[in-house]
Formats: C-alpha cells, sequence, structure tokens
C-alpha cells in the first residue's frame, strides 16, 4: 500500500518558502466565488474541484456556462485548455513509474496532475528513492488538491463580500505564480528555450486561432526547443 | 438548471481525466532517458508558458476588464520581486493581487 513516511513528506511539501498553497488557495478563492455567482449550490462547487481540480478548465467551464455554451461546447473549451496536460502527465509519470508498485496507484494519482503540484514534483523527484516517488507524489496531489477544494468552499461563502477589483486580484495571482514558477525552472538551453518560445508563439497563435493557440503554440515552441536542445547537449 | 450544472460539472471533468488517463497510459511504455521522453518534457513545458502568456496577454473572464498597462506594470514588478526575494514565489504572487486591485479601483 502506500509507505505512510513518503506520503506525510509529499504532503508536508507544500509548506515552506515556495508555497504554492497562497497562490493556489487564491486562485480556488476566485473560482468559489464565480461558482457561486453562477448558480452553483456549495455542494455543486465543492463536486466541481473535487472532480476537475485543474483551473484553467474549471475557469473555461464558468465562461461557457456564462455565455450560455452547450455541453459539447463545454466538452470542447475545458478538452482544450486541459489537454496540456496530457504532455504534462508523459513527463512526469515516467520519474514515477517502479515495477513494484501497483498500477492502480498512477491511474488514481494522475488526477492531482495540475500546474502547482506537477512544479513541485518535478523540482523534488530527484531527492526521493524511485521506489517511494508515487507515494511522495501521492502526498503532494492530496495535500494541493485539499487545499482546492477548501478554497472553494471560501470562495463560495466569501463571494458576498468580495468586491469587482478585489476578484480581478484574485484572478492575477495564479498567471503571475505559475509565471515566476517558469521562470525559476529555466536551468537548461533545452527548457529556457521551451519557456520562452512557448510564452512567445502561445500569443502569436491566438491572431490564427484563440481556441487553439495553446496547443498549436506550445507543439511548435516545444518541438523547436526539443532540437536546439539536442544539437546542444541538452 | 440544477441538471445541467451537474452535467456540465461531469463533462468537464472527463474533459480533464481524459487528457490525464492517456497520460499515464502513454508513460508506460516511455523511458525516462529516452528522446521521446526530452520532447514530451518540452512540450509540457512549452503548453503551459504558452497558456500562462496567453491568460496574461489575451485573458478571459474578469482579468480581460483590466487595463492592459495595469497588467504589464504587475508583471514587471512582480518579476523584480521574484529575482529580489531570492526566486521566492510567495511574495511576488501576494503584492500581484494587492497591486492590481489597488491600480484598478484608483
Amino acid at each position: 500500500m502506500i509507505n505512510p513516511k513518503y506520503f506525510f513528506k509529499g504532503l508536508l511539501s507544500v509548506k515552506g518558502v515556495n508555497s504554492p498553497a497562497v497562490a493556489l488557495g487564491a486562485s480556488f478563492v476566485a473560482i468559489g466565488a464565480l461558482l457561486k455567482n453562477l448558480g452553483f449550490s456549495i455542494q455543486e462547487s465543492i463536486f466541481s474541484t473535487f472532480l476537475t481540480y485543474a483551473l484553467p478548465g474549471s475557469l473555461a467551464m464558468a465562461e461557457s456556462m456564462l455565455i450560455g455554451a452547450s455541453i459539447i461546447n463545454i466538452f470542447l473549451a475545458v478538452w482544450l485548455v486541459n489537454a496540456r496536460l496530457y504532455p504534462m502527465t508523459v513527463s512526469l509519470m515516467p520519474l514515477l513509474i517502479h515495477k513494484t508498485q501497483p498500477k492502480w496507484k498512477y491511474y488514481l494519482s494522475c488526477h492531482f496532475i495540475a500546474v502547482s503540484s506537477w512544479l513541485i514534483m518535478k523540482s523534488n523527484y530527484e531527492k526521493i528513492e524511485k521506489k517511494y516517488r508515487i507515494d511522495f507524489w501521492m502526498g503532494i496531489g492530496t495535500a494541493t488538491w485539499l487545499i482546492g477544494i477548501f478554497s472553494t468552499i471560501l470562495g463560495y461563502i466569501s463571494a458576498d463580500y468580495l468586491n469587482k477589483d478585489m476578484m480581478m486580484g484574485l484572478a492575477i495571482v495564479n498567471p503571475i505564480y505559475f509565471m515566476c514558477a517558469m521562470i525559476g525552472v529555466m536551468k537548461t538551453i533545452q527548457l529556457t528555450s521551451a519557456i520562452i518560445l512557448g510564452a512567445l508563439l502561445g500569443p502569436t497563435f491566438y491572431f490564427i486561432s484563440p481556441e487553439w493557440c495553446v496547443l498549436y503554440g506550445g507543439v511548435v515552441a516545444g518541438s523547436i526547443a526539443f532540437f536546439i536542445g539536442e544539437r546542444n547537449g541538452k | 438548471m440544477a441538471s445541467n450544472i451537474i452535467l456540465a460539472i461531469l463533462v468537464t471533468s472527463i474533459a480533464t481525466y481524459s487528457s490525464r488517463f492517456l497520460g499515464v497510459l502513454t508513460s508506460e511504455k516511455i523511458d525516462e532517458n529516452s528522446k521521446v521522453y526530452r520532447w514530451f518534457n518540452c512540450l509540457a513545458y512549452s503548453t503551459l508558458a504558452a497558456l500562462i502568456s496567453r491568460m496574461i496577454i489575451f485573458p478571459a473572464g474578469l482579468l480581460s476588464e483590466s487595463d492592459y498597462i495595469i497588467r504589464l506594470i504587475v508583471i514587471i514588478t512582480s518579476i523584480l520581486i521574484f529575482f529580489l526575494s531570492k526566486k521566492n514565489l510567495v511574495y511576488p504572487t501576494v503584492f500581484s493581487a494587492i497591486m492590481l486591485t489597488l491600480l484598478n479601483s484608483y
């Protein structure tokens, strides 16, 4: 089963100087308030973060519902923003897979993959023995996921006290946190070019297709960065 | 309306989990020292970077109502704080929220 020592180590890794808890909390407070304004009950709001737990996806759902989009359009909008979870999962799971560990752990814990948990795992995995990395990951995932759920509740309750400017302030926290975290991981030529090119090409492709720009920009930028990195010995 | 909300939540979670699920399925065949792994790693970081810069430059929802110049000021100051605080992630994020709220109310 799950090794408690590594699980708790993962669970506690969300505190400390680089804690994502503040950014994560602020973003989900905004989501909670947004869902209340959309007419969700508190149970439905909790259910939403519980089941989806990937912020841009929840935002896409809320925005689509706001303009009265159909269920199929909601599916597409969410799928498009969350398709990035596919390369994120493929670049995380091979680091955690160990033949002695049961498969269910991987299929269950992939639900915890979101930017903040992924970034913590990516910067800490080398310190953990490979066999126990999945347990460590489950700890990180559980902690960030619970922060998301509690903050949704908090946002839902405090929705009436938050004015528009405060909601705007909460909305910028997440992109700023992600942006700084990305600057922090620019350590090799390959990753630095992937991040800089992605940041440039994503908005550039917006002029061709606002819906597909993240995926187009990401795939083109990532592939160019891969070749740059391979040619320069990473 | 209530059944619509439940349906929207379910559809959102399926659309999200499917990418994660396919990711684990693919991972079973990928070695962490292979070229394919490094390519996926580049894709993951570049897609994330593309998403973040789109969220800031072409925001959807409430953020799109904030002034472009104000957003730029907040971004540049946050990056400065990030470096001045020896790459601490909490200071720039807390600061960005307060700064945007204040700049918007004046």
